[in-house]
């Protein structure tokens, strides 16, 4: 053994594609929590059915969206349920700041917020992975879920499914840095994934909200995590559109990840004071 | 030039403190008193390529600390600190490349994975070449008796075990300068031989300056050739551990077995301790040569057996401590 440490010049990626797949594997081996999932899912996601058809029949008003639409819009809000991030932040991070482990996180030769960032990133995919697919060819086959009407507008859902699960990770890893603020900070993550929760379009289409709320709606940036795609998918917004989604996807990841960063440095030094 | 440069770390700490009770809670949401604690009270030392170095001192010293200020995850208040030509906690991801820690009541491997896999997650993260990480995960594996370990996860490992597979991954980037931070707490007296044998074995023949900090005295006397003191926040002693023992007292200790249980009188040494046959004296090697002593007791008295010993290093450390109380 050379008494020098060797030092190699791959890229930092390479650190960084090692803690998703490693996180990213270790969620698949959850199988059983797939399938509770995907069978919850399923049931909630034919009681909301039936709740939009009842209300369909009964109305006469014009509404935003079709009642077609707004059952794809559902069954497509089941399937990608795990975009939000409603059970908090990653636990084992959490586990890490209550016992001190996290000072082996402070000397990786990695930045931590985008090491942090990796794993938020697999805990935003890989339990999508056993509860997607069945729930397209469940609700496909038997609920009258439609498939994207033509190929652009696969693409542009495509295009802004991607930036949906970056914005939703960078989201995530809020939660995760606001651990470092013990009691308080949990409590405002708690709010942040309720905000999530409520202004992405899981509990109704964002449409459906009254005119008045459209405006903040529209400056939030959870409408880019499921109702933007959606729309996408559904051909509500035509895929050419995307040019115009794309930018404010993008501007809004930046923004989230530059506030993730200031605010991961601030609570490192805090951290610190409490250690010793 | 030095491998480690320290000059005047100053770090202190803000503890928020709060009233007991009920009332102490509310009042604590308006209104916060924080004491400041001194954890690093102005350190200073130089530490050269291959040593091995004891730092020990009481709970609360300011040893983690350092450790902490030196590895790049605190910022100190004031102060100098350079390491192979980085200031830590400037440049930290490039530091850290080149640094080894071990904290002895935390694990750096992943809870669920098997050993061998989180070694593997080392490799990426640190970004080693496969051939290079090949061989030093053999040799580790070879050391430190890990083959029946690799596919266990770490949950399952006992601590003596989970000890040696947390001193090999600290270890697969080949760092030059590798901290302990109590690598023997709470380990049998199995592991802890093995441990020490690992950390001596590693500092000979590899050359790896290591900085160990313990309570384990004994640690200290087996593997460590210059000893470093704190004590609230000070350095109190630095340099071998055998100018220690002559700064704080010259004492030897003379232990004797008698056949009766008479008193020992000798004008040149005095009886600390008595314990049915034994008795414990102290006398000062530069007043009475030992074989005189030795000579006279055994002169005046039936003996069965007895032995000299240096005074205890916790004496001496408990000693220390105490003059600067």
């Amino acid at each position: 053994m050379p008494k020098i440490a060797n030092h190699t010049s791959s890229p930092a990626i390479k650190s960084y594609i090692a803690v998703f797949s490693a996180r990213f594997r270790t969620l698949l081996q959850y199988r059983a929590a797939a399938f509770a999932g995907f069978g919850t899912q399923f049931f909630w996601g034919l009681i909301r059915v039936m709740i939009f058809e009842a209300f369909y029949r009964s109305t006469t008003a014009p509404q935003p969206m079709t009642a077609d639409e707004v059952i794809t819009y559902i069954w497509l809000g089941q399937a990608f349920l795990v975009l939000i991030p409603y059970q908090g932040a990653d636990p084992d991070i959490r586990a890490m700041v209550r016992s001190g482990n996290i000072v082996y996180e402070l000397v990786r030769p990695t930045n931590l917020y985008f090491f942090w960032y990796s794993r938020a990133i697999a805990q935003r995919t890989a339990p999508g992975v056993f509860r997607a697919l069945p729930m397209f060819i469940m609700a496909g086959l038997f609920f009258n879920m439609q498939m994207p009407p033509n190929i652009p507008t696969a693409c542009a859902w495509l295009v802004s499914m991607l930036f949906a699960v970056l914005i939703s990770a960078a989201i995530t890893n809020l939660l995760n840095i606001s651990l470092l603020w013990t009691i308080s900070g949990e409590g405002l993550g708690l709010l942040l994934s309720s905000l999530t929760w409520l202004f992405s379009g899981i509990i109704i289409p964002l449409l459906f909200f009254p005119d008045w709320a459209q405006a903040t709606l529209n400056i939030l940036p959870f409408r880019y995590i499921l109702d933007i795609p959606f729309r996408f998918y559904l051909g509500h917004i035509p895929p050419e559109e995307i040019w115009y989604h794309l930018p404010f996807q993008i501007t809004y990841l930046i923004a989230l990840i530059t506030a993730g960063h200031l605010i991961l440095t601030r609570g490192i030094r805090r951290l610190v004071a409490q250690g010793g | 030039m030095s491998h480690i440069t320290v000059e005047n770390l100053v770090k202190t700490f803000q503890i928020a403190q709060r009233q007991p009770g009920v009332w102490g809670a509310l009042r604590g949401v308006m209104h916060r008193n924080y004491r400041q604690i001194t954890a690093l009270d102005g350190i200073s030392f130089a530490i050269e390529p291959g040593e091995l170095i004891g730092y020990i001192g009481p709970n609360g010293a300011g040893k983690s600390t350092t450790v902490k200020v030196l590895s790049g995850i605190l910022v100190p208040d004031t102060g100098r600190c350079e390491i192979l030509g980085r200031v830590p906690w400037k440049e930290r991801i490039a530091h850290v490349a080149h640094i080894g820690v071990v904290f002895g009541q935390r694990t750096q491997l992943w809870w669920d994975l098997p050993v061998i896999e989180s070694f593997d997650l080392l490799r990426d993260i640190y970004r080693v070449d496969h051939h290079q990480y090949a061989q030093t995960r053999d040799e580790m594996i070879a050391i430190l008796d890990l083959e029946s370990l690799l596919d266990i996860p770490v949950r399952q490992l006992s601590l003596g075990q989970r000890m040696r597979c947390d001193l090999a991954a600290a270890l697969i980037h080949r760092p030059s300068i590798l901290f302990l931070d109590e690598p023997t707490i709470g380990l049998d007296v199995v592991s802890k031989l093995a441990v020490r044998d690992f950390i001596k074995r590693l500092n000979q023949e590899r050359d790896v300056t290591v900085i160990l900090t313990t309570h384990d005295l004994d640690d200290i006397e087996a593997l460590c050739t210059r000893v470093m003191v704190i004590g609230q926040g000070q350095i109190l002693s630095d340099g071998p551990l055998e100018n220690l023992r002559a700064r704080v007292t010259t004492e030897r200790r003379l232990i004797v077995d008698l056949e009766g249980t008479e008193d020992i009188t000798d004008p040149d040494a005095h009886v600390v301790l008595r314990d049915g046959h034994r008795v414990h004296l102290t006398f000062d090697p530069d007043r009475i040569a030992t074989a005189d002593l030795i000579a006279r007791i055994t002169a005046q008295h039936p003996v069965r057996d007895l032995f000299v010993e240096n005074t205890p290093i916790e004496e001496i450390i408990s000693r220390l401590y105490a003059e600067n109380r």
